[in-house]
């Protein structure tokens, strides 16, 4: 079993490196392989190739790298705090609380970097508050998921009137943000980006003892020695990094991390946080890294095909569990 | 040893027990019992650490557990709750390694001493053979089993049971009571549940914890079985409680 899992690492890790290559090499554009490299390290290409390579595809790679990973685990970390399979950045709410705080201030028409993720980080953190206390009092996790979806419309019709109120340059700029992209991620957002983004795993990384202890409740936890408060405190601290940082940056992108958690689950055939962790960092980065593969190859919006692929993933998960226990 | 201090607990208006002062011993299997709602569990989850706000005192081998941080209770005590719980992908000897986490690293690294102990408890349950099975497929009380033998790997001297019986059948809950027994007489636990059924109690258990609102009565099994207090509790117009044989009775 053992060897089966490093295996699996080892085949994520290589699909995971060919995918964010091929993902340099794919685009719009047709650029031969050799000037690829050239570009890459440095050697003699075209300027024009050599700024198609490393401004736009090789930040897009990285951030779908990064988003894929991050919305991944935040997906994990929800569905064992809350211990409910069908638990998800997007579905509760989490990540609607990020466009919501987004909205705010790309509609008041001050979009500064910083300013969005601020306010983006204000959203998820709002949002998970509000769900940890409800959840606190209602153990039944359809009413937390109910929640998230009338989260999710409220705050869909809140932005509906900003757009209805603002000014047309700032609409643009938020309609545009709102169709989710991993591709209008700038240099300066990308400073922000990957710091928070690693920052959040590295906290992910610490907390997987915790989520082990929080398979069997958060009452059980605290029986077998867990300091609940601060590892929930790490956990939200977390989650609102990796899914309100993505969410800031490229827009709510669905699915991924509701889905991704169960395919490491299936692949690993584990429930051990110790190889859910990284087997879900893995595979959602090379999971989203295919998305933008297909998504430039059709020219779609990558919100498209992450609903595709992972719909019917989460309808799998809803059959198999008909009960709704994690 | 559980010590219970001037003890006081309820929710809001009601109070459950009032200025209780009692002692469960180590090395005796004790059986909590008392008619619904009068605070098995909510006294259970008290000791346990789970409800923190009560009055009075509740002392593990001496230490008051408002001093205490949850690793350190971890290591003096274990809780099995009355929750069916079911954890999906993970192998019973993992779910049991879990009980090891009080004394692993930051990430949960067993040691051998840690996996020696993980197989002892997983015998003393008997359930050796599940060690690489997964929980998904097993019945109610091969479960409970494997949460037992989860407590039993945080190596505590006190182990608290909400109801370890109530999912099982007769022949299952006799079983289960009777390894209860022999894990507090082989290594001397303090072991204290809380049960519905006065037969298995008075046939089992070395002591009785009895609830009679606002008070706990903590006597010998024989003595209890005596006093009078089930009787006067246990008994309406539809059952009585036979002192003489220990049994309840249907009134005819």
């Amino acid at each position: 079993m053992r060897s089966r899992s490093a295996m699996l690492f080892v085949t994520l890790s290589v699909l995971t490196v060919g995918l964010f290559l091929l993902d340099l090499v794919v685009g719009a554009v047709r650029i031969p392989l050799g000037d690829v490299w050239a570009a890459l390290t440095g050697g003699d290409c075209p300027q024009a190739t050599a700024k198609i390579v490393l401004n736009i595809r090789l930040i897009k790679a990285v951030v779908a790298l990064l988003a894929g990973a991050a919305l991944s685990v935040s997906g994990l970390q929800m569905q064992t705090l809350f211990r409910n399979p069908l638990a998800g950045p997007y579905v509760l709410g989490i990540s609607s609380g990020a466009s919501l705080g987004v909205a705010l201030v790309v509609l008041a028409g001050v979009g500064s970097t910083i300013g969005i993720a601020t306010a983006a980080w204000a959203g998820a953190a709002t949002v998970l508050l509000v769900i940890a206390a409800v959840g606190h009092r209602i153990k039944d996790i359809m009413v937390i998921l109910i929640l998230g979806m009338m989260f999710s419309s409220g705050v869909g019709a809140v932005v509906q009137i900003l757009q209805y109120l603002s000014k047309e340059e700032a609409l643009k700029a938020f309609v545009v943000w709102t169709m989710g992209s991993l591709g209008d991620v700038t240099v300066p957002q990308l400073a922000v980006l990957v710091p928070s983004v690693i920052a959040g795993l590295l906290l992910a990384v610490i907390t997987i003892k915790p989520l082990n202890l929080l398979l069997f409740g958060e009452e059980y936890a605290v029986t077998m020695g867990l300091n609940i408060r601060r590892s929930r405190g790490l956990l939200f601290l977390s989650t609102t990094l990796l899914a309100g940082t993505v969410t800031a940056f490229c827009g709510p992108i669905g699915f991924i991390g509701l889905a991704m958690p169960h395919v490491a689950r299936m692949l690993f055939r584990s429930g051990d946080h110790r190889v859910l962790v990284p087997g879900t960092i893995l595979s959602g980065a090379a999971v989203l890294l295919l998305c933008d593969l297909v998504s430039k190859l059709f020219t779609l919006p990558v919100n498209a095909i992450t609903a595709l692929l992972g719909i019917p993933i989460v309808v799998w998960v809803v059959l198999r569990n008909k009960s709704f226990t994690a | 040893m559980i010590r219970l201090h001037d003890f006081s607990i309820g929710y809001d208006e009601r109070t459950l027990l009032r200025e209780v002062n009692a002692a469960i011993p180590k090395g005796s299997l004790t059986a909590l019992i008392g008619r619904n709602g009068t605070g098995k569990s909510t006294l259970l989850r008290a000791i346990a650490g789970l409800k923190r706000r009560y009055a009075g005192e509740i002392l593990l081998d001496g230490r008051d557990i408002s001093d205490m941080r949850a690793d350190e209770m971890a290591k003096k005590l274990a809780f099995v709750t009355t929750e069916r719980t079911r954890i999906a992908n993970l192998k019973c000897e993992d779910v049991v390694a879990i009980g090891r986490a009080p004394y692993t690293n930051w990430i949960g690294r067993m040691q051998d001493a840690d996996r020696e102990i993980v197989a002892r408890s997983l015998a003393s349950v008997g359930m050796e053979a599940y060690a690489s099975r997964t929980m998904d497929k097993m019945s109610d009380g091969e479960c409970q089993r494997i949460m037992i033998a989860r407590a039993l790997a945080q190596s505590t001297t006190i182990i608290l049971l909400d109801e370890p019986t109530s999912f099982l059948d007769l022949p299952n809950r006799y079983e289960l009571c009777s390894l209860l027994a022999r894990l507090t007489h082989d290594e001397g636990k303090c072991i204290l549940f809380s049960t519905h059924e006065l037969d298995i109690a008075l046939s089992l258990a070395d002591s009785i914890a009895l609830i009679d609102p606002p008070q706990l009565h903590c006597l010998p099994t024989a003595e209890m079985a005596r006093s009078g207090h089930i009787e006067r509790l246990f008994s309406n117009d539809g059952v009585r409680f036979d002192p003489v044989n220990g049994i309840v009775k249907a009134n005819t």
